[in-house]
């Protein structure tokens, strides 16, 4: 059922494909995968409610190439996928990056490499979202620690992908995917959309790739007179290929500089009781709620714990952390992989604060408990 | 306050549904809640098992650790989780499927022919997943009886809601007799 405003019980991969369709989604492809298979079969029955579009198409690869194509011809796009098929569209996901067409891409994260534990959670895939296709390139990456936030954050994926032409990828873990909570399903009339710049030029005055002041050009929907050309290869203004290097050097520099201007704007993070805290934790998708635990716990103990809950992982959020080490004696990583943010909180803290990993790769969620007893020993 | 559920049986007995609406019937009761389950192999035809946590405030962490109440609808499942229960806490048994109690010190056990319930006083064997949800809101103190009513009617396919009720209302009595019992 597409929601209707009031408070309901929603699975979070449900509360994906229902917050994705608020957000103005009307186009998806893909393959469904565990553990997101759900939010496959929730729009194969919602999409076409709203006049949206729903394909399962042959692979990752054309699922990808498919919302590129409908985002170009004007419609807010998503695919959906877990870690052996997000392999499989990093072509696509630079494609869209470098071409600068919005879109959502959600990676239901489960233990890898290869086909793994399809059942369990992991949150293996966190650099793979940041650097998983080549060359320097924008990214935007948010995780969601609960259902409710499932709905509210793939709602900021789109407003965010179409404001700065930057492909959003949507990185959720199976237990947020698969567990149930509440939601408050606010009435949709009430929720902020973003639309993409569109040109304000006649189409034989158009010029796909030429920003202004913001960095970010705008974009003609395809079929709608203003004819030009998409492609991967190094592109000038006109977008046709180029390979003199000024303008080549000049693309590089205007998307670093775009991603760079998005940063504030795209940064998403919770703290908790980090003011006074001695010892910090930084933590990200189902493990924030462990930590959240582990912080009341310490503090019923007399030991002063907070937490940074980074909703937003890439740009990664170094100002929060930064700022946290100023104070914290040491911060706390637990992460559901081999040690990934770790090195990014490391990199961030400078030398001000010990930072620490904590991991867990065995299919199994990490408790309060444990990151409790790291607490303790840092 | 924070109550652990833990619903266990075997494959097809219709568990997940019956967390589902227990933790639909928490939410008209205005309370938090998080509802999981296995997933995998042992979801078909193995083991199953889907669990509910209530509270009053947001819950953090959201995995069962030591449950306040299990529901043990198979030998297998009472093997494994009977004795995960919390001291104080309660189990309840469906004797039709589970012959064999292992010790259970500090916590209290009911016992019930659920699926037999199910399947001579309410007319259908698939109704054992509402009479267990009705033992649960008669005895545990899960949820209102009233929010409970309105969850399955709500939740069960069209048709079947009367059949379904008459489950849950069957359970949620024979479970309070059972309990004076005890």
């Amino acid at each position: 059922m597409l929601s209707k405003a009031g408070t309901r019980l929603m699975q979070g991969n449900e509360a994906c494909a229902e917050g994705a369709i608020a957000a103005g989604l009307r186009f998806f492809a893909g393959y469904p995968i565990t553990p997101s298979t759900e939010i496959a079969e929730e729009l194969a029955l919602l999409l076409p409610k709203v006049g949206g579009k729903f394909i399962q198409m042959e692979d990752e690869i054309a699922s990808i190439s498919a919302i590129i194509g409908a985002s170009l011809a004007g419609a807010k796009s998503m695919t959906a996928t877990s870690g052996p098929g997000f392999s499989l569209k990093q072509e696509g996901i630079g494609f869209a990056s470098y071409t600068e067409v919005p879109c959502v891409i959600v990676n239901v994260q489960r233990v890898g490499p290869s086909t793994g534990v399809p059942t369990a959670p992991a949150q293996g895939d966190v650099m793979q979202a940041r650097w998983g296709t080549h060359g320097d390139h924008p990214i935007i990456v948010l995780c969601p620690s609960s259902v409710a936030e499932t709905f509210t954050l793939i709602i900021e994926a789109f407003n965010i992908s179409e404001r700065w032409r930057i492909p959003v990828i949507f990185l959720m873990d199976e237990v947020v995917a698969h567990m149930r909570e509440k939601v408050v399903v606010p009435d949709v009339s009430q929720i902020k959309l973003v639309e993409r710049p569109r040109p304000q030029v006649a189409p034989d005055q158009y010029l796909p790739y030429a920003a202004g002041e913001d960095l970010v050009p705008p974009m003609a929907d395809f079929g709608s007179g203003y004819r030009y050309h998409v492609t991967g290869l190094t592109h000038d203004q006109t977008g046709f290929p180029t390979t003199k290097a000024p303008e080549v050097g000049a693309l590089a520099r205007r998307l670093d500089a775009k991603m760079k201007r998005a940063a504030p704007h795209v940064t998403f993070v919770d703290e908790l009781l980090v003011d006074d805290a001695e010892v910090a934790i930084f933590a990200y998708g189902v493990t924030a709620r462990a930590a959240a635990k582990a912080v009341r716990d310490a503090r019923a103990q007399g030991l002063k714990a907070g937490l940074i809950k980074a909703k937003t992982l890439w740009p990664f959020p170094s100002e929060h952390v930064r700022r946290v080490a100023e104070r914290a004696r040491a911060i706390v990583v637990p992460e559901m992989n081999m040690g990934q943010l770790v090195l990014e909180v490391e990199r961030a803290s400078a030398g001000r604060a010990k930072v620490a990993g904590l991991s867990r790769v065995d299919a199994e969620p990490i408790t309060p408990d444990e990151i409790l007893a790291r607490l303790r020993e840092v | 306050m924070r109550k652990e559920v833990r619903l266990s049986g075997s494959g097809g007995q219709g568990l997940i549904l019956a967390g589902i609406i227990l933790a639909e019937a928490v939410i008209h009761d205005g309370h938090e809640v998080v509802q999981t389950q296995s997933y995998g192999p042992e979801a078909r035809g193995g083991a199953s098992r889907a669990e509910v946590i209530i509270a009053d405030e947001a819950i953090d962490y959201p995995k069962v650790g030591t449950p306040d109440v299990v529901l043990v609808m198979s030998q297998e499942a009472c093997n494994k989780y009977a004795r995960q229960v919390k001291p104080g806490g309660m189990v309840v048994v469906d004797e039709t499927n589970v012959k064999t109690v292992p010790d259970v010190e500090e916590a209290r056990v009911v016992r019930l022919p659920i699926t037999d319930i199910a399947r001579h006083e309410a007319g259908r064997q698939v109704t054992a997943n509402m009479v267990a949800l009705g033992a649960l809101v008669g005895i545990a103190g899960l949820a209102t009886p009233e929010a409970a009513e309105r969850a399955v009617r709500e939740r069960v396919p069209k048709g079947t809601e009367d059949l379904n009720l008459k489950a849950f209302r069957l359970g949620m009595k024979r479970a309070r007799e059972a309990l004076g019992a005890t």
